[in-house]
């Protein structure tokens, strides 16, 4: 995981991060970034538009920014879990992950914590 | 809004209105229900059950539903009201209360009634049954008979089919000697064959039962007062009886259908959608319909039918069709198992015909097979296989060799314990420790199919060995409610085709990539991340080079081309082809190892060299450093060729080995496939390359010929391959083994592998088509996969230029995993 140095504060209620540009993370597939403390996970949507969600997988560890990916969820590669990237909830019975908002400010990716 | 009327509120009809409203059918149907009984609608499975017990016995589990069911859900019900005609032109029905109503639909779920064949003195007058004669189809019926029987001390059933024989155990609940009268020789000679008619007869009366076959009845006597005191047989015996049951068949309620001008044979005639084939506003279900010439008088194929009905008169799916049902039911009549399916005797010459029989245990089995499918089994006495016989028989699964096997365990290990044996906290799936019981419980929320369950508890969803169990219990589970998965035979879940339909719709309209075909095919051109590892693996084996690679497509491994671990580390096996090596080359991979701190070097099951835990980040530079192809360990695709020595140093050999598996591997690495492929040479039929248990196996025989086997298995699942044929060169093994590499990835379903695939096409079928060349296809088959070959390029050689931005970017901290 690259860490990121690019962060900087830009909010005081949810903290925005600038995580660098959006070209990081290829159309389809996911990057994880530290971001502060935590490992987010953030995906770049095919049909437009992009999600995070906590980068590892309550399941047993797994690293969901390697996941396969559609509109909708993304699937641990582990062991198959699928987790909705909106909400982070969980469609094959695990705990949920955190889901994070995110956007792109000119051409830079914002993650919100 | 519309006027559904539906007339007949039994099972069927209040089944079908359930399937209706289940649709959204209340924002778009009135619905209006007659009912010739003054009652709901009630189980009439139920009413053996009834018979057996007290009159004032709670009638509360017979009703199915409720007449807070019908109000709740806006249905008008008219209870005891018979509808004598409808005007199909005025769109409208007569009933005998004299009542008019409108429909824009019609259903008919009339169902049957008993059917009386004629006897002298059967009948007080026109429309009475003589005092102490009942039929056995109602309510009613069973009230009437626990009242009468009251204080008399025998009976005739006269029928000893299904019925019959459940009224006569009713009957003798009550303290009633019960003589059974059945005109053929076996009993329930519907469903069974003449040695389990005899088997069932000896079972009936150890119960205590009197049995007469081949008798008729010709007449009932009675007293002065007119009711029962005996009948007579055709031979003019006499027995002396205070009651009648008679339970001689049912037939059809047609009679409305027929005045109305509504095409009848034995039922209303049907068509694919449950229409008549008069009009197209009028639909039938249940007993009173006939569909391609069949009647049926079970529950199960009236749900089916309801299914069907209800999704094409709601336009939920227009195109649903019934197209008839495989009867298999199981029972208990009179308190001995019975389960029935498909043809209860061979029919043909070459059908096989497995027969186990134990009179004095009440046991009897029987299975029918023809081409290899089974088609009809019996099982009286002793049931603990219906389960996996049902199974085999709906889904015409691949049957063991040793036909004797679908009856018995014969020392067969645990996994092979039939679903109904198994205990419920019995561990299912092993992979994702799924309990039998956590499967029920599973039915019992509300999941319907065999995929929504297996999705739900990920049963069956780890190695897959677990599958037709699961299957089973799922099965078992939901008795006669299992819905059919449509999603079962499709290529991709989120695409409604199978993978021949599938691949002329993408050759048809030219789809090079993955989202293409999401675009094209699935539901709102949606894009499905389950589906995107099947298509890419299926377009790249179409298109080869014109495959338009998306990355975001492939699955980790692929887009990585090394295997991720539990900590999110890879294993990187470089090809060591036929498991021949160098020191040259072990050097390197020794070099490699101590410079990247690689945690554990392995040597693999197919003679490799694994190094694991290597970081992702340092991927290109160890692929770099090996300077050796990828082994491929990682993808759904070929994998490996294990060899033994073979006859350049061992002994025994007979053929070179090491050189054919080193041509194979060279020629086919890498190829993506529908599962891995794992395959083997060996020099002997001392077999030290396990040639045997391996989707393609050869072995060198004496005379220099070549054995090539195909389907073996020794993982998950332990099969030995089949002999597909002989050959006498190695270049014949090659091209062999190409052909049917490429059959395999042409009509394998996703992740179906070998020891699945060959089975479930057959021996036969694989040699006439590969061998044979039965339908002309070997060389175009040959040429297939020679494009794909020369399609390939190692994937190691992304190291130069990564393939994406931060293709091998870490995506977890790696420290924060715990150690194993």
């Amino acid at each position: 995981m690259s860490a990121c140095h690019r962060i900087e504060r830009v909010q005081c209620e949810a903290v925005a991060w600038r995580l660098g540009p959006v070209g990081q993370v290829p159309v389809g597939e996911g990057r994880a970034f530290v971001v502060g403390n935590e490992q987010v996970a953030v995906f770049r949507l095919r049909e437009g538009g992009m999600r995070a969600v906590a980068a590892v997988c309550p399941h047993r560890g797994g690293p969901l920014a390697d996941g396969l990916i559609d509109g909708q969820q993304v699937i641990c590669p582990l062991h198959n879990h699928a987790f909705r990237l909106i909400d982070g909830q969980c469609t094959t019975g695990e705990s949920p992950v955190r889901a994070y908002r995110v956007s792109v400010d000119n051409g830079e990716l914002v993650v919100h914590l | 809004m519309q006027e559904l009327v539906v007339v007949g509120n039994g099972m069927a009809g209040a089944r079908a209105v359930e399937e209706i409203l289940a649709r959204g059918g209340a924002e778009q149907f009135t619905i209006t229900m007659f009912g010739d009984e003054p009652h709901g609608n009630y189980n009439r499975i139920l009413l053996s059950e009834l018979l057996a017990g007290d009159e004032n016995a709670p009638l509360d589990d017979i009703f199915l539903n409720p007449w807070e069911w019908y109000e709740d859900n806006g249905i008008t019900l008219h209870a005891g009201v018979r509808v004598v005609r409808i005007d199909r032109f005025a769109r409208r029905v007569y009933a005998d209360n004299g009542s008019i109503v409108q429909y824009d639909k019609l259903v008919l779920a009339t169902g049957s009634r008993s059917y009386f064949p004629p006897m002298e003195g059967l009948w007080a007058d026109d429309k009475t049954l003589t005092p102490g004669v009942f039929g056995f189809r109602t309510l009613h019926d069973a009230m009437a008979m626990i009242r009468y029987a009251r204080g008399k001390h025998c009976a005739a059933v006269i029928g000893g089919g299904l019925l019959g024989l459940e009224a006569a155990r009713g009957l003798q609940a009550h303290g009633l000697d019960v003589h059974v009268v059945h005109g053929a020789e076996g009993l329930m000679n519907q469903q069974l064959d003449a040695q389990a008619g005899r088997v069932l007869r000896r079972s009936l009366e150890g119960l205590g039962m009197v049995v007469h076959t081949g008798t008729r009845t010709t007449a009932i006597r009675r007293s002065a007062d007119g009711a029962v005191t005996g009948v007579t047989f055709t031979d003019q015996t006499m027995l002396d009886v205070d009651m009648v049951v008679v339970t001689a068949g049912i037939r059809p309620n047609i009679g409305l259908a027929m005045v109305s001008g509504l095409e009848t044979q034995r039922g209303v005639v049907v068509d694919d959608q449950l229409r008549s084939v008069d009009d197209d506003d009028i639909y039938a279900v249940g007993e009173c319909v006939q569909h391609r010439g069949e009647v049926y008088g079970l529950v199960g194929p009236l749900w089916e039918q309801a299914v069907v009905l209800a999704d094409h008169i709601t336009g939920a799916n227009p195109a649903a069709a019934y197209h008839g049902s495989r009867l298999a039911t199981k029972l208990k009549v009179a308190g001995v198992d019975v389960a029935a399916m498909g043809l209860k005797e061979p029919e043909r010459p070459d059908d096989e015909f497995v027969q186990f029989s134990e009179p004095s245990r009440g046991v009897y089995q029987t299975v029918i097979i023809r081409e290899g499918v089974l088609v009809g089994a019996t099982l009286l006495g002793d049931v603990s296989k219906v389960a996996a016989l049902t199974h085999a028989f709906d889904r015409r699964v691949p049957l063991p060799e040793e036909r004797i096997k679908l009856l018995f365990d014969i020392g067969v290990p645990a996994p092979e314990v039939g679903a109904a044996e198994l205990a419920e906290e019995a561990q299912v799936c092993n992979c994702n420790g799924v309990s039998k019981g956590a499967l029920i419980a599973c039915v019992r929320e509300g999941q319907r199919t065999v995929g929504g369950v297996m999705g739900a508890t990920r049963a069956g969803k780890g190695c897959g060995s677990c599958k037709g169990l699961v299957a089973d219990i799922v099965t078992a589970a939901l008795g006669g409610d299992l819905e059919a998965d449509p999603a079962e035979g499709y290529y991709v879940s989120c695409i409604p085709m199978d993978k021949p339909q599938l691949m002329a719709e993408i050759r048809a309209r030219g789809l090079y990539s993955v989202s293409a075909v999401f675009a094209a095919l699935a539901q709102d051109g949606a894009e499905h991340a389950a589906s995107k590892m099947a298509l890419a693996s299926l377009l790249r084996m179409m298109w080869a080079e014109q495959y338009v690679d998306e990355r975001d497509a492939r699955f980790i491994n692929d887009r990585v081309h090394a295997n991720i671990q539990r900590d999110g580390t890879f294993s990187v096996v470089p090809q060591i082809q036929g498991g021949v090596t160098t020191p040259a080359q072990l050097r390197r991979i020794a070099d490699v190892a101590e410079r990247y701190d690689v945690p554990m070097v392995k040597i693999t099951g197919g003679q490799r060299i694994d190094l694991l835990g290597v970081r992702k980040e340092d991927l290109p530079k160890v692929w770099a450093d090996l300077d050796m192809p990828s082994g491929f360990a990682y993808g759904k695709s070929f994998r490996t060729v294990k060899t033994c020595v073979g006859r350049e140093f061992c002994r025994f050999g007979l053929g070179d080995s090491t050189r054919l598996g080193i041509d194979i591997e060279q020629r086919y690495q890498g190829l993506e496939s529908p599962a891995k492929m794992k395959l083997a040479v060996s020099g002997c039929p001392r077999n030290c390359a396990e040639s045997y248990v391996k989707d393609v196996g050869i072995v060198a025989v004496e005379g220099g010929r070549w054995e090539i086997y195909i389907g073996g298995a020794a993982g998950a699942t332990v099969r030995k391959g089949d002999l597909l044929a002989t050959v006498e060169r190695s270049e014949e093994a090659i091209t062999l083994t190409g052909r049917f590499i490429q059959y395999y990835r042409e009509n394998a379903r996703w992740l179906e592998r070998s020891y699945d695939f060959v089975p479930r096409i057959g021996l036969a079928e694989l040699r006439s088509i590969l061998v044979e060349d039965r339908d002309g296809i070997a060389s175009r088959l040959d040429e297939a996969i020679q494009h794909s070959i020369d399609a390939y390029r190692d994937p190691w050689q992304e190291h130069r230029r990564p393939a994406s931005e931060g293709q091998f970017r870490p995506a977890l901290r790696l420290t924060e995993m715990p150690p194993r």
